[in-house]
C-alpha cells in the first residue's frame, strides 16, 4: 500500500500534503493533551511494531504481495491520533531511507495509513467491544475485525488514488502520465487483495497482541481518558 | 518483568523473523506489491512507460533502497535476508531516537 513516487500526479500529491499538514498539527496537540510521559515508550514501541510488520510480505502465490500495517494495534492501545503519529513516523523513515513508498506521496501515504486505517480500527473496535469488559473474548474478536476491515478500506483509499489518475493525467496520443490503471483495475485489486488475504493478517496479529496484553498488562487496554 | 520489556523482546523476535517476509515472496513467486512496480516493468505490463511516472521516480536516492545497501540486487538470499534484518535495527532505531525526540518536545513531564 506504500505509493511510489510517479504514480501520483502533482495535484494529487500537494492535495493529499495539504490534508495531511493539519492533521498532522491536531494530532500533535492532542497528544500533547493527552499522553504522558511514561506512554512515550509505548508509542516507540508501536511505531516499531507497525514498522517492522510492514517488513512482512505476505505472497499471493505467483501474484503480488502485501502486508499489515498494525496500526489498528497502536490505535486501540493509544489512541487514534496518537497512532497516527506512530505511523506517520514509521511512514516517513520508510520512504527516506529504504525508498518503501515516494517522497511525493508521504502525504497520501499517510493520510490511507496513518488517519484512515487508525481511526476507522479504532471506532470499529470501539463499537463492537462497546462495554464490555476488558479481559472479555469480545474485545479480542473486536481487534480481529476492526483490523481486517481497517486495512481494507486503507487499501480502498489507496487504490481510490491510483484510479483517479488516468482520469486528470493524459498525454495527447492516450498513454496516462501516472498510473495507468484506472479506478475499474485499481479500486478492485487493491481493496479485494486486502479484503481476501492481507487483511486477515492485521486481523490476526491485532487479535493475538490483544489477547496476551489482557493477560500480561490489562490496564493498557483501559480507556483512561475521554477523546484520546 | 516490564511490559515494556516483554513488548521490546517481542519486537526483537520479530525483527529476527523479518526475512520471512523476504523469503516467503520468493518461494511461492509472487511479485511487487500492486502499485509498487519499478518504471521498467511497465514495458511488460502496459507497453510503455509512463511520461511522468519514469520522471518522478528517479526522483529520491534511498540509502537502503529495498531494506538492503545499494548494488545488493543480485545478492543471494542468505546475504540479503541479513541486509534485512540490518534494515530492521536501523529503522527501528531512527524511529526511537525521533519518537523520543517529539516525546522531548510535545509531552509534558509529569502524569
Amino acid at each position: 500500500m506504500h505509493i511510489p513516487d510517479g504514480y501520483l500526479g502533482p495535484a494529487t500529491c500537494g492535495f493529499f500534503y495539504a490534508v495531511m499538514l493539519p492533521l498532522w498539527t491536531i494530532a500533535s496537540r492532542i497528544v500533547k493533551k493527552n499522553l504522558s510521559a511514561k506512554q512515550v515508550p509505548i508509542l516507540a514501541i508501536g511505531a516499531s511494531f507497525s514498522f517492522v510488520i510492514m517488513m512482512f510480505n505476505v505472497p499471493i502465490p505467483g501474484g503480488t504481495t502485501g502486508h499489515a500495517v498494525g496500526g489498528v494495534l497502536v490505535a486501540i492501545l493509544l489512541g487514534p491520533w496518537a497512532a497516527s503519529i506512530a505511523i506517520t513516523v514509521a511512514l516517513v523513515i520508510q520512504a527516506l531511507v529504504f525508498g518503501d513508498g515516494g517522497i511525493t506521496a508521504i502525504g497520501a501515504n499517510c493520510f490511507n495509513m496513518a488517519f484512515v486505517l487508525p481511526f476507522a480500527g479504532y471506532y470499529i473496535y470501539k463499537a463492537i467491544s462497546h462495554k464490555s469488559p476488558v479481559d472479555s473474548n469480545r474485545r479480542v474478536i473486536a481487534a480481529g475485525i476492526a483490523g481486517w476491515a481497517a486495512l481494507a478500506i486503507a487499501a480502498a483509499f489507496a487504490g481510490f488514488e491510483f484510479g483517479i489518475q488516468p482520469l486528470f493525467y493524459k498525454t495527447a496520443t492516450g498513454q496516462t502520465l501516472y498510473c495507468p490503471y484506472g479506478l475499474s483495475v485499481a479500486l478492485p485489486a487493491m481493496l479485494g487483495e486486502h479484503l481476501l488475504v492481507f487483511g486477515w493478517v492485521e486481523a490476526i496479529v491485532t487479535a493475538l497482541v490483544i489477547k496476551y496484553l489482557q493477560k500480561q498488562s490489562p490496564e493498557l487496554l483501559e480507556e483512561r481518558r475521554k477523546d484520546r | 518483568m516490564k511490559i515494556t520489556t516483554k513488548l521490546w523482546i517481542g519486537l526483537a523476535a520479530l525483527v529476527i523473523l523479518s526475512p520471512l517476509g523476504l523469503i516467503l515472496p520468493e518461494l511461492f513467486k509472487a511479485g511487487s506489491a500492486w502499485g509498487e512496480w519499478g518504471a521498467d516493468d511497465f514495458r511488460e505490463l502496459t507497453g510503455y512507460i509512463p511520461q511522468g511516472l519514469e520522471k518522478i521516480s528517479a526522483l529520491w536516492n534511498a540509502p537502503m533502497p529495498d531494506y538492503a545497501f545499494k548494488g545488493w540486487e543480485e545478492k543471494g538470499l542468505a546475504q540479503l535476508s541479513s541486509a534485512y534484518i540490518i534494515s530492521a535495527i536501523v529503522g527501528i532505531g531512527l524511529i526511537v531516537l525521533v519518537i523520543m525526540g517529539i516525546g522531548k518536545l510535545v509531552i509534558k513531564k509529569v502524569d
